[in-house]
């Protein structure tokens, strides 16, 4: 009986130690938004921010924060673990280090869409704001639309493609989505080959990736998305975990293996697909934000999807907090900066060995 | 008691089925042996009792009762599988054994779960490995972990898929010792695919002997002779016996 107990406490400081390695993530993560809201034409300090929390701020620092950049921030966090969780989701059922949203085609299908929203269906007049000199479409949502459409087709495809032939496999679908990428790469090509310039220059910068252009609706929207994909990736934690000793066992161990796979895909993908088509192209969070937090609370899902939401949102964050910094005042995309910084987080994971998938 | 009933499986409606009418009785408490050659169909039976395969035709009966029937989850309450090349994973040893207890998850597990987990772990001597990565694990303890990981199920049934292999000799005794107890102490049934014949009519009261697909012979002890075997495994065998161990040798050469 006493080893027993000694068991089961020793358990029991692990999975303590996993609950605080992730509430220090969380903290980070909101120190770390706090610090970002400071950033900008007027320069706040943390306490700064805390008083337009708390109401006791100047005006002009209200509107700056509570209009500008609260609503980025929340953007950079909600997509951040929007797609970093579905990442982490996709690489558990399709078994496979290398999925993520962007690796899957979702991201190239949902810029083909964008693209044919703003030079067909004419959402593609270009607004110059002044205030953060971002290029903006005229008719936003039917760009989104036509951005979720597309992304949402093309993971469709790799899904059934992954129903009809059954010795593709888990890599398969990743070329199958390297394939598709290709297709839509080039069909936007073609389609910007016959735009006039501004509709070119909308889609060109619609691609770049913008966090500026997501306002309070947009949030609410993506939040919702973000929680109920939580709810369910929570509630299939056990099975995950089931799905990452091997199919077979899963199923011997009751997971209905075949629909989870699919009933997750969909929903990654179309989550992914929703997150994109409001901010553009965002690559490799979904595919890094996994592999670092593997290394704090290893392979277990029930630590490792919130954790991975959070080490989304927390690279997103600082990824557009560099894109601000960089070459002030102008504002880089965050598409450019996540890949520029994405890429080489990405070599030096498996250059330690990211984890033994082989 | 385990009733499997005229089992058949064809990959494919065209393919040659490779699975033709399998029979067999099991009475709680015993061990029995799946043989053949390669391709004979064994890893295939397994899968089709625990419905990872969906076997065309056939039953399976736990004491009466068609397992085939229930929902996958109820399923996994009544039959535990633990296949041949299990993937290693990084889960600790302690989350792996919890696993087998997901069929009785809702939420979260329970005080209850981990409690079963603890003593199954102490049961089988791997109380010192529990906070270990099962993928730092040598391939007996690995064996035994995922062992333990199907009895969390608490089964009625238990299917092994060549648990002996990549085992040393050491090894591969200590895990089917190990069965024959667990069957003896909860009064479950064990199904076991293996190839080796030495470890089959040692530590099996009941053998399968399949050949194309179908049942060559099944029955106690008395079904291996060597002619059966010979029959099965296109060798020529000798059957021997060294202080009461029935010891299978085989000739290749001779026909």
């Amino acid at each position: 009986m006493p080893i027993r107990a000694e068991t089961l406490k020793q358990y029991e400081r692990h999975t303590r130690r996993k609950r605080a390695a992730l509430f220090l993530a969380l903290l980070v993560t909101l120190l770390s938004a706090i610090l970002y809201m400071g950033i900008g034409s007027i320069r706040l300090s943390p306490v700064d921010i805390l008083r337009v929390f708390f109401g006791t701020a100047e005006k002009k620092h209200v509107t700056a924060v509570m209009n500008i950049r609260l609503p980025r921030a929340l953007a950079a966090i909600l997509i951040g673990a929007v797609l970093a969780s579905a990442g982490a989701v996709m690489q558990c059922v399709l078994r496979n280090p290398l999925a993520s949203a962007s690796t899957l085609g979702v991201s190239q299908g949902a810029a083909f869409g964008a693209a044919l929203g703003i030079i067909v269906f004419g959402g593609g007049m270009i607004t110059n704001s002044l205030s953060n000199n971002t290029v903006s479409v005229s008719n936003p949502y039917t760009v989104t639309l036509c951005a979720f459409v597309f992304g949402s087709i093309s993971s469709l495809v790799v899904i059934a493609i992954s129903r009809l032939r059954r010795g593709v496999g888990p890599g398969g679908l990743v070329l199958a989505g390297t394939a598709l990428s290709a297709m839509f790469a080039g069909g936007s090509t073609l389609l910007q080959y016959f735009a006039d310039d501004t509709s070119l220059g909308a889609v060109v910068f619609w691609t770049f990736g913008n966090l500026g252009n997501v306002g309070w609706k947009d949030l609410r929207f993506i939040g919702a998305v973000f929680a109920v994909c939580l709810v369910f990736y929570m509630f299939n934690r056990w099975n995950y975990n089931a799905m990452e000793a091997g199919f077979d066992t899963a199923k011997s161990l009751g997971v209905n293996a075949e629909r989870l796979m699919l009933v997750s895909m969909a929903v990654c993908s179309l989550s992914a697909a929703a997150a994109v088509s409001f901010a553009g192209i965002i690559s490799f969070v979904g595919l890094i934000a996994p592999h670092m937090m593997r290394y704090f609370v290893g392979n277990d899902h029930r630590y490792l999807i919130p954790g991975s939401a959070i080490c989304g949102a927390l690279l997103l964050l600082l990824a557009d907090a560099a894109a601000k910094l960089i070459v002030q005042p102008v504002i880089l995309p965050i598409g450019a900066i996540m890949s520029f910084i994405g890429g080489p987080v990405f070599l030096i994971l498996l250059f330690r060995g990211a984890h033994r998938y082989d | 008691m385990i009733e499997l009933k005229n089992i058949g499986f064809a990959y494919d409606k065209n393919a040659a089925p490779v699975l033709r009418g399998v029979s067999f009785r099991l009475a709680d408490g015993q061990c029995a042996s799946v043989l053949g050659n390669n391709g004979a169909g064994k890893s295939t039976l397994l899968k089709c009792i625990d419905r990872i395969l969906r076997p065309q035709s056939g039953q399976v009966l736990i004491d009466g009762q068609d397992v085939f029937s229930l929902p996958a989850n109820d399923m996994a309450r009544q039959v535990a599988y633990v296949a041949q090349n299990a993937r290693s994973s990084d889960l600790l040893v302690f989350d792996t054994v919890l696993l087998g207890r997901r069929p009785f998850i809702r939420w979260d597990v329970s005080e209850h779960d981990r409690q079963i987990v603890s003593a199954l772990l102490e049961r089988m001597k791997l109380t010192h490995l529990a906070m270990r990565p099962l993928s730092q694990l040598s391939g007996g303890e690995a064996q035994k972990v995922l062992l333990a990981r199907a009895l969390a199920q608490e089964p009625r049934l238990l299917l092994l898929d060549e648990p002996t292999s990549n085992l040393d000799p050491r090894n591969q005794h200590e895990v089917m010792q190990l069965v024959r107890q667990i069957a003896e102490e909860r009064n479950i049934c064990v199904i076991t695919v293996l190839h080796d014949l030495n470890l089959a009519i040692r530590y099996s009261d009941r053998f399968l002997l399949l050949k194309d697909g179908g049942v060559y012979a099944s029955g106690g002890a008395e079904c291996m002779t060597p002619e059966t075997i010979e029959a099965v495994y296109s060798m020529h065998v000798h059957i021997l016996e060294h202080r009461g161990i029935p010891v299978i040798v085989p000739f290749p050469d001779v026909h």
